[in-house]
This record gives C-alpha cells, sequence and structure tokens, in this order.
C-alpha cells in the first residue's frame, strides 16, 4: 500500500538545501552577528569545544573571544550580566548547556529580565535570547531530561520558543535576536541531529505563528518541540488505518497562536494535545483550557491530554522510555477521541 | 602559596612528615588507588561496550579521591560530587553499586544508612551549601564529628561556593571544603576560570584557613585533610585545601578532550602519577616486588570483575518503582497514574 504523505514538501524536498536543526542554528547565530555587531554569544564550553551539542562551533574563529566568550561555571552570573548588556543596548545569546540549570538563573531571567520593561514603564528593554536545550536524551536521569517550558510561560514579559524542525530553528532564532523582549528559546537535545530544508536567504518566522505540519480533517494534535516529529509518526501510522491527522505546531508557546489552533478544532471537532512536559500544571491543560472556552460547541469529544507521567525522569532507559510519551501512546490517545 | 609535598613523582619523601602514617595505612591507600584505578578503566571499556552509561573518568586523581576519604572518622561526612568513586570506596560504598548507578538504575544511588555519605551530585556547587548545613547541624548537636565536601576547580566560580565558604567563616563551622583542582572543567582550563593564581588563596576572604596540596601525593593528601579535619571536629575551624591534580581522561565518556586539550599536557602529568609514585615508595622502604604487585593487581582485578558480574546479574528496575519515593504517602493523581501503568505494562508494554 502506497500512503501519500501530506507531510509539508518544503521540508522534505530532497531538491533543496537541507541542514542539520544544530547547523540550522548555527547559521542563524553567524548570519546575526554579521549583519548586528551587538550580538554577542557567552556559554559554558561554547568558545574553544563549540558547545556540547555544537550548535557554536567555528564561531570563536570567525568573531573572536570578545563577541564568543567562554565563561566560568556560574550561570546566575553570566546570565545577570546578559540582562545588563541588553539594558545598555547590546543582543546577547547567552547559552545554558541543559535547561535543568536554568534553575540557577531564575532571579535573574524571572524577577529581573522579564519585569524590567515593565517597572521602566518602557524605558528599559532587555533584548536577552537565553538559549537553552531540554527534554529526554538517552538515560541522561532526572537532572538534565526535564521540560521546564512552563516556568517560563507562567511568567509575563518573557517569550517562549520552541523550534521542531531546522527550518523554524533558524528562523526563530533569528527573531529571537531581533526582538526587544527576554526570549527563552528551548532547543532539544533529541533534535540536533534532525535533517531538513534550510533556506540560504536571511529569513525570520514571526513569532505567534503556528505552522500546520500535516493538513488533516479528522483530528488535530498540537504538539511542539520533539513531539511534533512524534506527532508526524503516529499520523502516518494512523493514515494507514484512515485516520487523517492534523499536526499543529504553535512554534512559539508564548505568544500563543490560538486561532490556528482554533480553527484547526473547529474543522476537525477532534483534538489531542501532546506534550514531553509531565502533565500536572502544564501549558497542555492551558490550551485545553483555552479550547474547551473557544470552540466547546465544535468538540465532538473530551479533549485529550498525553504528556509525561508526574514523576522525575528516571535514570533507567526503559522507564525513561515509559516516563514521556511514545508514538503509540498519541496513536492510542487519538483513538479515544475519535 | 605554598604546595604541600611529602612524597615527590620519583619516590623520594619526607621522612619527619611520614613518620605518623602508618605502614599498614601506606598499603591500604595503595591497593584502595589500584582497586580505583581499575574499577574505573572496567567502567570505561563497559560504557565503550553499551554496557554502562554516561560517566565522568577519575583517572590521575586516585589519590586525592583515597586520601582525603582516608582521613575521616567514624560519625564525619561525606558530601561528594561526580568524580570521587576512590573516597566512595574507601568509605564502603560497593563498587557494584556504583556501576548499577550509571548503568541507569537509580537504586545504585541509594546509600546505605549505616554510612555517613551523601550521594552524587550532579549540580556543579550545590552540594557546597548541604555541607554548610550539616556543619551547623552537628554543632548545634553538639556532634563530635565534621563535614568534608569534595568539588572540582569549576565550582569554586559557583555562588553557591563564595555563600558556603562565607557561612563557615562567620559561623565557625566544623567543615573542610576539598577542592580536586584537575586543571579542567569540560573544555575550560582553570586559567579560564579565574584570574587568581590559586585556589586556596579564595579562603582569604572568608576568613578561614586555605592550603594547596599535591593532589597526586596521598601522603600529603591524607595527612593534610586528617589535620584539618581534627581542628575541624575540635575547634570548629573550617578550612579549603586546594589538590593539585589532574584530569588525564576526558572530561566524560560523551566528551572529546582532543577537540581542546594539547597530548603533550598529559605526557608532564603522566610522569607525576600518583599510584606509580607510591609503588617506588614501597619498593623501597618496604620490600615491595613486581611479582607481590603483580598479584595484588590481580587480586583487585577479580574483585572489580566480580563486582561486574553481580551488576550485569542485578535485576532491571520495575515500570512501578518510578512512583516510589515522591512522597511518604502516595497522593491521588500519581495513584492514577500507577494504575495507568500497570495496565499498559501487563498489556505487554508499550512500544
Ligand atoms: C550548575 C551546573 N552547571 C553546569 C553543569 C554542567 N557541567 C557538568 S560537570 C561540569 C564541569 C565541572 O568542572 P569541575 O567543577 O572542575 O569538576 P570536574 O568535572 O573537573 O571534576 C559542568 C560545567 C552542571 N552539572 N551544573
Ligand atoms: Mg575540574
Amino acid at each position: 500500500m502506497t500512503v501519500k504523505t501530506k507531510t509539508k514538501s518544503s521540508e522534505s524536498d530532497s531538491s533543496k538545501r537541507m541542514l542539520l536543526y544544530r547547523e540550522a542554528l548555527n547559521e542563524a547565530l553567524k548570519e546575526e552577528m554579521k549583519r548586528d555587531s551587538t550580538v554577542f554569544l557567552m556559554g559554558e564550553g561554547i568558545a574553544e569545544r563549540g558547545g556540547s551539542y555544537k550548535v557554536t562551533v567555528d564561531l570563536l574563529k570567525e568573531f573572536g573571544p570578545e563577541r564568543v566568550i567562554d565563561t566560568p561555571i556560574a550561570e546566575a552570573s553570566f546570565v545577570g550580566a546578559g540582562v545588563g548588556a541588553a539594558i545598555t543596548g547590546m543582543r546577547p545569546v547567552v547559552e545554558i548547556l541543559f535547561i535543568d540549570f536554568t534553575l540557577l538563573t531564575l532571579d535573574q531571567v524571572i524577577n529581573q529580565a522579564a519585569k524590567y520593561n515593565f517597572m521602566t514603564g518602557g524605558i528599559g528593554k532587555v533584548p536577552l535570547v537565553l538559549r537553552t536545550q531540554g527534554g529526554v536524551g538517552n538515560g541522561l536521569a532526572a537532572q538534565h531530561s526535564q521540560s521546564l517550558e512552563a516556568i517560563f510561560y507562567h511568567i509575563p514579559g518573557l517569550r517562549v520558543v520552541m523550534p521542531s524542525s531546522p527550518y523554524d530553528a533558524k528562523g526563530l532564532l533569528k527573531t529571537a535576536i531581533r526582538a526587544d523582549d527576554p526570549v527563552v528559546f528551548i532547543e532539544h537535545k533529541l533534535l540536533y541531529m534532525n535533517e531538513g530544508h534550510v533556506p540560504q536567504d536571511d529569513y525570520t518566522i514571526d513569532f505567534g505563528k503556528a505552522d500546520i505540519k500535516r493538513t488533516g480533517s479528522d483530528v488535530t494534535l498540537v504538539a511542539w518541540s520533539n513531539m511534533v516529529p512524534k506527532s508526524l509518526a503516529a499520523a502516518e501510522k494512523l493514515a494507514q488505518q484512515g485516520i487523517d491527522v492534523e499536526v499543529v505546531d504553535p512554534r512559539t508557546l508564548n505568544p500563543l497562536d490560538k486561532k490556528t489552533i482554533l480553527d484547526s478544532v473547529r474543522k476537525t471537532e477532534h483534538v489531542v494535545i501532546v506534550q514531553e512536559a509531565i502533565r500536572r500544571g502544564g501549558i497542555a491543560s492551558d490550551i485545553a483550557s483555552i479550547i474547551q472556552q473557544q470552540a466547546f460547541d465544535y468538540l465532538d469529544a473530551p479533549i485529550e491530554i498525553v504528556a509525561g507521567i508526574n514523576t522525575p525522569i528516571p535514570f533507567n532507559l526503559n522507564l525513561e522510555k515509559l516516563s514521556v510519551p511514545q508514538v503509540n501512546d498519541i496513536i492510542e490517545a487519538v483513538k479515544r477521541v475519535l | 602559596m605554598k604546595l604541600i609535598q611529602i612524597l615527590d613523582e620519583n619516590g623520594k619523601y619526607k621522612a619527619d612528615d611520614l613518620a605518623d602514617i602508618k605502614e599498614q595505612e601506606i598499603r591500604k591507600m595503595y591497593r584502595l588507588m589500584i582497586l580505583t584505578r581499575l574499577w574505573n578503566d572496567k567502567a570505561m571499556s563497559l560504557q565503550r561496550q553499551g554496557r554502562l552509561g554516561t560517566l565522568a573518568s577519575v583517572r590521575g586523581q586516585e589519590a586525592s579521591n583515597v586520601g582525603m576519604a582516608l582521613a575521616l572518622q567514624a560519625g564525619d561526612w561525606f558530601v561528594p560530587a561526580f568524580r570521587e568513586y576512590g573516597s566512595l570506596f574507601t568509605l564502603g560504598i560497593s563498587m557494584k553499586n556504583q556501576y548499577r548507578y550509571w548503568g541507569g538504575d537509580e537504586r545504585g544511588n541509594y546509600i546505605p544508612e549505616d554510612k555517613r555519605v551523601l550521594p552524587t551530585c550532579i549540580t556543579v556547587g550545590a552540594h557546597l551549601c548541604h555541607a554548610a548545613g550539616m556543619a551547623v547541624a552537628a554543632k548545634t548537636r553538639g556532634e563530635k564529628s565534621m563535614i568534608l565536601s569534595s568539588s572540582g576547580d569549576g565550582s569554586t566560580s559557583q555562588g553557591d561556593f563564595h555563600e558556603s565558604l562565607n557561612l563557615a567563616g562567620l559561623w565557625k563551622l566544623p567543615v573542610v571544603f576539598v577542592i580536586q583542582n584537575n586543571h579542567w572543567a569540560i573544555s575550560v582550563p582553570v586559567e579560564k576560570q579565574t584570574a587568581t593564581k590559586t585556589l586556596a588563596e579564595k579562603a582569604a576572604a572568608y576568613a578561614i584557613d586555605g592550603l594547596r596540596v599535591d593532589g597526586n601525593d596521598v601522603f600529603a593528601v591524607y595527612k593534610t585533610v586528617k589535620e584539618r579535619a581534627d581542628i575541624a571536629r575540635n575547634e570548629f575551624k573550617p578550612a579549603l585545601i586546594e589538590l593539585v591534580t589532574y584530569r588525564m581522561g576526558d572530561h566524560t565518556t560523551a566528551d572529546d578532550a582532543t577537540r581542546y586539550r594539547k597530548p603533550d599536557l598529559l605526557k608532564t602529568w603522566e610522569k607525576r602519577d600518583p599510584i606509580e609514585r607510591v609503588k617506588k615508595y614501597l619498593m623501597k622502604e618496604l620490600d615491595w616486588s613486581e611479582e607481590k604487585d603483580k598479584e595484588l593487581v590481580e587480586e583487585c582485578t577479580k574483585e572489580v570483575e566480580q563486582a561486574v558480574k553481580e551488576y550485569e546479574n542485578s535485576d532491571m528496575p520495575e515500570p512501578e518503582t518510578m512512583f516510589d519515593y515522591m512522597y511518604n504517602e502516595m497522593p491521588w493523581h500519581l495513584k492514577e497514574q500507577l494504575e495507568e501503568v500497570k495496565e499498559l505494562t501487563q498489556a505487554g508494554g508499550k512500544k
């Protein structure tokens, strides 16, 4: 049986230039640093070593040690320094290697960066990008595997961006660097080696614009970051069973593109929200509340949420797999709503 | 600042300083250092074969590891980071359980209740605050005990380090902070971590004593830490001890140090190997021979092999165990999910 793929062709057409997710991020940084001399980078092991996931390779060579800065292991201070530099008009991109360690910087991010514009009556701006990376890898245990986007989503004054493809990664990182708000830019460790089409040109992707990664008519899957490829895989399998799934990737969680999500739900009348983060207090619940409030009459079934189990991520690989959504869990949930 | 040394890399030693270290202790140190190296090298090879997860190599730091732990008395606490297997084995933590932990089984990290050892701390520097708090507790309770923490050169950049030392100095806490200066924090050399020439001199800012020791000299490590542990325990005078050593391996098995480290640096430090120099001493002074050495290595290898066997024969954690140990009593939202997981696993497991 041949299945007609409905995944967007612009990202998989082999005649176009393909890049890895990490290469797309690298290209965005390089282009923005060339374009704007106020852009500079700070982080642990980002210069000589080029970052643990190789996102910053060769940037030291091109831009020198004043713009690609290796820091001591002192997250609170170098994120705070990023806030200070941003206040005076620089555009720092600060890397925290694991989102787990952004927890050491929360005063700077939440009490300082996020409030500055508000408390200065718009005079002070903090155009800071906090680049970080989350999610499970392969057995990295409880303090290197968390999905903590909800913490930042909850805070007024921050932007939260979570690209799922190389194309989105490049366009969104450029927008983040040009934005005047502090942006928490969350990558995923299992996406770095994914390949996709990335144009050579200088393009940006507006915040608050969801992308329909696959069109369908039976059910809407809302997913972001590494749950997008998993949802697309589930959609392909479901297609073989005659179920036509639409996959909506909000790409930025704050601002959230409510309209695209609601339009899709109104069309399919069934919805499953997929998040890797644990179920309790997650963003999926918030999206569900928006849908039920604004599209209740369209729903044919209760909204399903597929999410991580409410426990720390176990070290053991089998248990890790059980603790976060897998393709099969998504398929089961889709079947429950139909 | 002076570097404290008793035994140099050629096996030459200062007899006066060695006087109060017993022969029996020296043999024990040597054996523990060999065990640690064998355990570590086996771990690296298991990892490459996919039989163990990501872990940090302790090669080159055996004297620091073993010497500081041997200096403790019953009642004292040890508060490690993640590169202290040798200290853990010295304090009676099983080699099997360390394999188990780094093989991805949380249970390997559980410390037996009779051991005053804290589990691995992954967040760089966080445990130094705990050490300060444990020292507050020991002092308030009137215990005759002290707390020994261990962390790396990189940890001295953290606020947690400075804030803990400040508390220790201010409140006169029975704590000794050991820094294993292995010259690297992943790819960042210590010269790029701080502008001070030594790490020990940072103690001055908190009005506590700072000492700098050859961390590849197990005698000097043992003697210095023991003296300062006694002073901390008896006189409530904290200290910061910098052990100057070297990370001979990659940061972890997920790292490749050739990306940032010149190989000739390693050559210099190979000559300062912590185990070789004790062997030289033993040969010269304690009637040691190549034959006895070979026997000892064989015996230790067997112990390590036994630990590997026990690790690989131990059962895998059951899915339900994820829900254990989060609360004293399981709340409803976990009970519900536990039931779901049970149903799933009974139905043949998740794919
Ligand atoms: C707060 C925090 N930031 C970053 C990391 C990532 N990380 C793990 S080990 C390490 C280097 C630590 O260097 P050092 O303290 O010298 O100890 P060593 O690895 O040399 O034993 C870093 C940056 C971490 N675990 N915790
Ligand atoms: Mg170090």
